[in-house]
């Protein structure tokens, strides 16, 4: 089982909710995907529409875990704002920390993240930071109370995979016992299967599925490819090598002198 | 006294936060607020005055990755 700040988890597969082509798209596609947690966003309302609040009851109904996030924040002072106003709101201390450096790659600014993180881990918020594979920032999350990492595995949306393998190997075998989930990058069930395979406890997907031509079908797609990844994780695979090994015996080999 | 709510400017005859969501329509939607960047919880809503100038921010649940 998957183990979140105490949470227990069966599923290895956290979904995002935005950009399905409908509500009845998007319920579809987490019942698909088996998901347990789905991450939800805070964005103005206005009195007479209330957008927001038919979201809401779809969400409630699902019956699943949320985990707010604070996407589009670009400060300190913006996303810890955010994350009290998710707390309040959504009625969970978790919070999937962003803070936006770098508006062409989304990539987070990540000394904005460590201070944010610090103020909030200090304020009993759970929090869950989108960073990078970078090590000393990890180190740096940890030690102010971030007990759950979340580094990209690529941009946001695009889809390609992970980029890094050599720095989110490194990540993995630095921090054995922290709880890795690649969020951002990821674009089809392959990548999160090589992410489970790797080691990393979970994926988090959202324009892969939700953008998909079928996003139902691809949601049951990652289902499986994240069960069939965190499988081979635990039958634990083969070494790569250089040269063939053959795989039928050749001892008794005919024609052979 | 003008505010400006969720970005755009709104005339208001109410001085505290949670008249001011209810004369805006908010009612008993599921909304948080901010005053000036800085969070005010649902509960304190009641005594938070307001003044000519002040950036309110009133979000709700949304779509999110």
């Amino acid at each position: 089982m998957l183990q979140l700040y105490g949470t227990s988890l069966r599923s290895r597969l956290l979904l995002g909710t935005a950009r399905y082509p409908s509500p009845a798209v998007l319920t579809a596609a987490v019942r698909a995907a088996r998901a347990e947690v789905v991450t939800v966003a805070l964005r103005r309302e206005s009195g007479g529409e209330r957008a927001g609040q038919g979201f809401w009851s779809i969400i409630r109904e699902l019956g699943v875990r949320v985990l707010p996030n604070t996407a589009g924040c670009h400060s300190v002072k913006e996303a810890v704002s955010t994350a009290h106003m998710a707390r309040e709101v959504f009625g969970t201390p978790w919070i999937k920390l962003e803070v936006i450096g770098e508006d062409d790659t989304l990539q987070p600014d990540v000394f904005g993240l460590t201070e944010a993180a610090r103020i909030l881990c200090a304020d009993g918020f759970e929090v869950f930071p989108y960073t990078t594979e970078d090590l000393v920032v990890a180190e740096r999350l940890l030690a102010v109370g971030c007990r759950v990492l979340m580094p990209w595995g690529a941009p946001i949306g695009s889809g390609r995979g992970l980029n890094n393998l050599f720095g989110l190997t490194a990540l993995r075998a630095h921090f054995p016992d922290v709880p890795l989930i690649i969020d951002a990058g990821i674009g089809v069930p392959s990548h999160a299967a090589r992410a489970l395979e790797l080691g990393f406890d979970a994926v988090l997907i959202n324009t892969a599925v939700a953008q998909a031509g079928d996003p139902v079908q691809m949601a049951a797609a990652f289902a499986q490819a994240v069960e069939a990844g965190r499988s081979a994780r635990l039958a634990g695979p083969i070494e790569p090598r250089d040269l063939a090994a053959p795989s039928t015996p050749v001892i008794g080999t005919a024609f052979r002198r | 006294m003008r505010i400006l709510v969720n970005g755009a400017w709104r005339e208001t005859v109410a001085a505290e936060l949670s008249c001011v969501l209810q004369e805006l329509g908010y009612g008993e939607a599921v909304v948080a607020t901010a005053v000036n960047g800085e969070f005010v919880a649902a509960d304190v809503r009641p005594g938070t005055r307001l003044a000519e100038g002040d950036r309110v921010e009133v979000l709700a649940p949304m779509q999110g990755g």
